[in-house]
């Protein structure tokens, strides 16, 4: 069976508790996909609901707000990441209640 | 690319990487590897290690299956790029026995296996609407899936929900279909690492 829980844990330390151009507040909001300002809440948003929708404005509106290129790398990476394991963690709940009855 | 960094922010070493794959394989450097190769120890060397073990850890899944899933996820999704990138591993993978084009258009039609039909269009749930039920777990179970294939399913399920938010983001360019077939080699032959 492939096992992902060590990897993703040490990814997880990385992105939200490890170095950064973003403060780890700011990353784990984006993560958690709440309590940012705009236009960094809207960013992440789309990230994490639509990323289709994501536009050059968006880009464009986060580098004006002030932040540099690297800090808006590390906040659409948290937001990706948030959104993909709050699903794996639903569907993992989903599969253990599923074997218990 | 929306970031000018993941062009052009890169080291030394690993621009002269770039070069190498230019020189030797005659094809742009895809822009995922630009991503994974930008400050690799916030996310690329993290994220590889998750996605080889999904994709290419041991699994009762076979590769090509994998790369249906990676395929199928990307597709629901919308992102182009990860569609063409893993429907060319799956379609060498396969060695021609499965048509990964009509796969993608209608699993539910598709001529395979039920554990596989049952396990993509939960993956198809998951993706579309965020979350599934013990009910829908139920099914992927009654249909032959083993828990531990169901497992696997939502690691790549994980890596892949992942990386098309990025592509998608970030605004990865598409490249030609020989592009693509270069890369779906080297990912067949030498995994995500």
């Amino acid at each position: 069976m492939a096992n992902i829980e060590k990897a993703r844990k040490t990814l997880l330390r990385r992105v939200l508790e490890g170095d950064g151009k973003a403060s780890p507040l700011e990353r784990r909001s984006a993560f958690n996909n709440s309590d940012l300002s705009e236009p960094l809440r809207q960013l992440v948003d789309k990230v994490a609901v639509d990323a289709t929708a994501v536009g050059d404005d968006d880009f464009n509106q986060a580098r004006q707000s002030g932040a540099s290129e690297d800090q808006i790398f590390e906040i659409v990476v948290c937001a990706a990441i948030g959104q993909a394991s709050r699903q794996y963690d639903a569907a993992i709940a989903a599969l253990e209640a599923a074997r218990r009855n | 690319m929306r970031l000018k960094i993941l062009d052009r922010g890169h080291g030394f070493g690993t621009r002269t990487l770039f070069a190498l794959i230019r020189a030797v394989s005659r094809q742009p450097v895809l822009d995922v590897i630009k991503l994974v190769k930008y400050r690799p120890d916030f996310y690329g060397q993290p994220m590889s290690e998750i996605t080889q073990e999904a994709m290419r850890g041991d699994s009762s899944w076979s590769v090509a299956d994998r790369e249906l899933m990676a395929a199928f996820v990307a597709k629901i999704n919308q992102c182009d790029f990860c569609v063409k990138a893993h429907s060319a591993v799956a379609d060498l993978a396969y060695g021609g026995e499965k048509n990964v084009a009509m796969l993608l258009c209608d699993p539910a039609l598709a001529e395979i296996g039920e554990p596989l039909r049952a396990t993509v269009l939960m993956l198809r749930k998951l993706t579309k609407e965020h979350s599934v039920g013990a009910d829908d777990m139920r099914a992927v179970l009654a249909a032959g899936a083993s828990a531990r294939q169901i497992e696997d399913a939502l690691a790549i399920c994980f890596s892949f929900d992942v990386i098309v938010r990025l592509a998608n983001s970030f605004d990865f360019s598409v490249p030609s279909t020989e592009a693509f077939a270069a890369g779906a080699k080297y990912l067949l032959a030498r995994g995500y690492r």
